[in-house]
């Protein structure tokens, strides 16, 4: 019994205190090392921040370099499956025009009628500057969704910036580099944006499901959800302009909706970075 | 003269190769999500450390297992440290099996692997949501274990057919 417990105590000890041949560091050092490194990063030591900076500038661009193969396999299936999926495509584009060609003037006559509208009641309106971006690194992992963008501070990006494909909302900035920045994707898990669900206006919480889609969170119990429920941001809390089209509400299952972005957010290859104030018109 | 350099030029790549491979699995985050399966995905770096860690440690090295950590910590926007800690809890249960058998043999590194895998994830998740607030989709991770697992068996015959290829002759550590 006591000689087994020595072999495991010796077979340990070797493991991780022994440095082999060719090995600089012994495992144990480096485990250290690296639980320091976490700690460090927990309490946002300003040396880990710096270097973590530096990293970003060089694995980003090394990354995005390294990604090209895997980008083109990707892209190549997509053509292939695009081609497939052709006949159907021009069918239903073909309807959803004309649908969109009866609505048109409906909308026009809404814009001004809302310019009119807004005028009256002396509502302020949001200016924004745009930046256009494009997607360095696409990261679709299982737990994380976020994308890399050829935009830092270098070019006034803050934190907080909302992220558009074309007029869609499809995630935020969480951390800004000198010449790189990351968005967080709506469909994160640790994504949450106020929203409102039309029609009807019910405010409510965005969550991003760590899939390629979102579900709600805390609404009005009585709100009947329906399908095809378009959902915009609201405006709380003042980080996004309310009104930007997000996505719409698709059925699970009986009880259950989720929500399908209006923008494919793995195909992502140029983005708007938008930041919003206020100001009278 | 100068095909003997050729051939050691290529030797040395090679003997790189699952260095090179490493990092490139890191930066390139290789788990085949791009097929769009739902739940498929698999930690391609863990089989990789684990069988080299296992089979011939100063192919990759601690010190570089490391910094590829540090990378892919980068990478997937982690907190700098947690994906190195994890690879080298890795390479430390690998070291532990490598020191208490004798005779390798596969289907006993594929259960240990799991077990090594099991608990890494563990440590790796259970910091992430301690100290970092970070979400997670349990099912998704108990999904990653699984086809990492599944796939190791593939994997290293893969890795011993290279390694027959290209270490024949050089004396493992």
């Amino acid at each position: 019994m006591a000689a087994s417990r020595d072999d495991f105590v010796i077979a340990i000890r070797s493991a991780f205190l022994k440095k082999d041949n060719q090995q600089r560091f012994s495992l144990i050092f480096l485990i250290i090392f690296s639980i320091a490194l976490i700690i460090l990063s927990r309490f946002n030591f300003p040396a880990i921040n710096y270097l973590k900076i530096s990293l970003n500038e060089v694995i980003y661009r090394a990354s995005f370099i390294v990604s090209i193969p895997e980008q083109q396999i990707k892209k190549a299936g997509i053509k292939v499956q695009e081609h497939i999926a052709l006949y159907t495509d021009y069918k239903t584009t073909k309807e959803n025009l004309k649908e969109l060609q009866s609505k048109e003037y409906n909308i026009k006559f809404i814009i001004e009628e809302n310019k009119r509208l807004r005028t009256l009641i002396d509502e302020y309106v949001y200016n924004s500057d745009e930046l256009i971006g494009k997607v360095l690194l696409d990261k679709n992992s299982p737990f994380l969704k976020s994308i890399i963008i050829n935009k830092g501070s270098k070019d006034n990006v803050e934190i907080g910036m909302a992220v558009l494909d074309k007029e869609y909302l499809v995630g935020k900035i969480v951390e800004v580099n000198y010449s790189t920045s990351r968005a967080l994707l709506l469909s994160d898990l640790n994504s949450k944006i106020p929203v409102s669900v039309e029609p009807g206006n019910v405010q409510s919480i965005l969550s991003g499901s760590g899939k390629n889609n979102g579900y709600i969170q805390y609404f009005k119990d009585d709100f009947n959800i329906k399908e095809d429920n378009v959902v915009y941001t609201s405006g709380s809390g003042g980080i996004f302009k309310s009104g930007i089209p997000i996505g719409k509400i698709k059925k699970l299952n009986k009880e259950n909706y989720f929500i399908e972005f209006f923008s494919d957010l793995s195909q992502l290859n140029f983005i708007k970075l938008v930041s919003f104030s206020s100001g009278e018109k | 003269m100068a095909i003997q350099n050729k051939t050691s030029i290529f030797k040395k790549i090679f003997n790189f190769g699952p260095l090179i491979l490493l990092y490139i699995s890191v930066m390139n985050e290789f788990d085949l999500n791009y097929f769009d399966y739902k739940y498929f995905s698999f930690n391609f770096p863990f089989i990789l450390i684990y069988y080299w860690s296992l089979k011939r440690i100063q192919t990759l090295s601690y010190g570089y297992i490391f910094i590829a950590g540090l990378f892919n910590d980068v990478v997937i926007g982690f907190p700098l440290g947690v994906s190195g800690l994890t690879y080298l809890l890795i390479c430390g249960f690998a070291a532990y099996l490598r020191n208490i058998t004798l005779r390798s043999n596969l289907f006993n590194e594929w259960l240990f692997f799991l077990f090594t895998i099991l608990v890494v994830t563990a440590i790796n998740y259970l910091m992430l949501i301690t100290f970092f607030s970070i979400e997670v989709n349990y099912y998704e991770i108990a999904a990653n274990i699984l086809f990492t697992f599944i796939l190791y068996y593939i994997f290293s015959y893969i890795f011993e057919g290279y390694q027959k290829l290209f270490f024949r002759g050089q004396a493992n550590d």
